[in-house]
């Protein structure tokens, strides 16, 4: 019987001819990644596991981004154990200031199609833009990961996704994703595995899936999983094996649900206050006057995001009053985005650019909003008081629907 | 398992409402379960006593994979969470610092805050008000790790 990505994906890892949806089974990790927000608490309960060793520690990564730089004392507590964590242990993988961890794990080459990868944040769907399963965890199965290398996984369902047609000029994968999740619902992937396919898809960019990947877990979703293809190759400076090649739904491969959708019915749509499956077309919301705009995050703070919020801004200005806030999702987009002038733009037109990193996503630094503002922001999340106070209003929407908005000062 | 007072939750509750971001990096989690709920109920901490409930819809944990999240309910002594659904990282999560999670489809809706609830893992029924409802029993693998106290009691005890 034929099997879907994950299947495959599972089988291999654990050296077995075939596994169903419902199996439990034990795999082995090729990657796991940490980040500085749940460090201190990972080696506290690596401690009171009692290992003495790390299973592997060329395969852990430790990256930094959520307090870079610190704005707080606690945060440079999370710096030190993290670096003396890394010390004892022989991890030679860590990124203290060059982006957030979810672009880095595959733009540094960690992450290789077909691969399985934890992370301790739930955003490590993001992996399934080429190919690999990818999931968040908790601090105590990660500390139980790096003392035993493996973890149990429930081998999921997957529901199909299929989008073929041309997008409209002014529609991003954001848009895509933000409109599936309102079909699904908050909870309607969880515990299963996405498959996207389709013509719409094969002719996106690596960041467009990236983007579509990292918001999986908006409907619950254990991965996200698109088949590599030579773009991934090249994206992952690798050439694909037959393993890695194989890596698409089989004809015959059993799926819970399939979902199918036409490139030129998708518009520009907002995930409005307070969940990230309330969807309302743009033009539903014109002429919200909003406060701050915020392009970034592991979402949507790529170079063809940065690109598109420059060629939106071209000669414009933020409008009085509004803050636009523009951080680069690695430094190596900063550098890109730096020479080929998108930077330079979006300065002109009055955006404040922050170093790379989490930044305003996580509500911790650059940019906190208060009581009765509004924001349009390009990350993942709008939930109570995520970028300060409970009573600010966040709108989920693409880098180029943010960037007009910045320029008109309201919705458009 | 004994008797509790439910405090209840709606749908799609996340973890952020649960413990915000920015008590994360509070350098215990007794110096972060003051802030439980803090956004929706902020007296939860001060009235919540050990042995209660914590009952919510469906999809209850949402949103990020913080461990936070479960092990705040447990210090402040929740006896369980019974949810229509739950989000698949906090039902991880809480298995694994063993805080009961408890699938049950119809009770939430017969219930308010306030309202007394029985459970029995035993049995895998929740009563309140008079009616018992069904739960749905944990995977024996999971049970297993909850039933030794945790991940870290289960790894400890394999080790021996």
């Amino acid at each position: 019987m034929g099997q879907t990505i994950i299947e495959k994906i599972i089988s291999r890892n654990t050296g077995k001819p075939c596994v169903a949806p419902g199996d439990i089974v034990t795999v082995s990790a090729d990657r796991v990644m940490l980040d500085d927000i749940m460090i201190p608490f990972i080696v506290d309960k690596f401690q009171e596991m009692g290992f003495d060793r790390v299973w592997d520690p060329d395969k852990v990564v430790l990256i930094y981004d959520h307090l870079v730089p610190p704005s707080q004392l606690d945060d440079i507590r999370h710096y030190k154990a993290g670096d003396e964590f890394a010390k004892k242990y022989g991890i030679r993988h860590i990124h203290r200031s060059d982006g957030i961890c979810h672009q880095l794990m595959t733009e540094a080459g960690y992450v290789k199609p077909g691969d399985v990868v934890f992370g301790t944040d739930s955003h490590t769907t993001t992996y399934g833009c080429v190919g690999a399963c990818s999931t968040g965890i908790g601090y105590t199965e990660m500390a139980s990961i790096l003392g035993t290398g493996s973890l149990w996984v429930k081998v999921p369902e997957t529901i199909k996704i299929i989008i073929e047609g041309t997008l409209k000029e002014d529609v991003m994968s954001k848009d895509i994703i933000l409109r599936i999740i309102g079909d699904l619902g908050a909870d309607g992937a969880t515990y299963k595995s996405l498959e996207f396919c389709g013509s719409t898809v094969e002719a996106m960019s690596i960041s467009s899936r990236m983007t579509m990947a990292n918001m999986a877990i908006e409907a619950g979703a254990k991965c996200a999983l698109f088949t590599p293809d030579e773009k991934t190759a090249r994206y992952c400076q690798t050439e694909l094996n037959p393993f890695q090649k194989s890596l698409s739904g089989d004809a015959d491969a059993v799926y819970c649900r399939t979902l199918t959708y036409r490139a030129e019915e998708f518009v520009r749509v907002m995930a409005c206050p307070s969940q990230v499956d309330k969807i309302c077309e743009v033009s539903r919301l014109e002429g919200t006057v909003i406060d701050q705009v915020f392009i970034g995050s592991c979402t949507n703070g790529r170079l063809e995001d940065l690109k598109m919020a420059a060629k939106v801004l071209e000669g414009k200005k933020v409008s009085p009053y509004v803050k636009l806030i523009v951080t680069p999702a690695s430094r190596k987009v900063y550098e890109e985005a730096m020479a080929c002038g998108a930077l330079k733009t979006l300065a002109s037109a009055g955006a404040i650019i922050t170093h790379p990193g989490c930044g305003l996503c996580c509500g911790r630094t650059g940019g906190i909003l208060c009581d009765g503002e509004r924001v349009v922001a390009t990350n993942n999340r709008n939930f109570l008081g995520r970028m300060g106070t409970s009573k600010v209003e966040i709108y989920l929407a693409s880098p180029a629907t943010a960037a007009a908005c910045a320029a008109a000062g309201k919705i458009v | 398992m004994s008797v509790g007072k439910i405090f209840k939750f709606h749908d799609d509750l996340d973890t952020d409402q649960i413990i915000a971001s920015q008590y994360l990096l509070l350098p215990t989690i007794d110096e972060m379960k003051v802030h439980t709920f803090e956004s929706l109920e902020p007296e939860f901490p001060k009235e919540v006593r050990p042995g209660d409930f914590v009952v919510g819809g469906e999809n209850f944990g949402c949103g990020s994979s913080r461990e936070q999240a479960p092990r705040v309910l447990k210090a402040l002594g929740v006896q369980a969470v019974v949810a229509k659904s739950f989000a698949r990282i906090f039902y991880r999560n809480a298995i694994n610092i063993g805080l009961p999670v408890i699938v049950c489809k119809e009770l939430p809706d017969a219930v308010d805050s306030g309202d007394e609830m029985d459970l029995s893992l035993t049995e895998g029924t929740a009563a309140a008000k008079g009616h018992t409802y069904p739960c749905t029993k944990l995977p024996p693998y999971m049970q297993r790790i909850l039933n030794q106290g945790g991940l870290i009691a289960s790894l400890n005890k394999e080790e021996v």
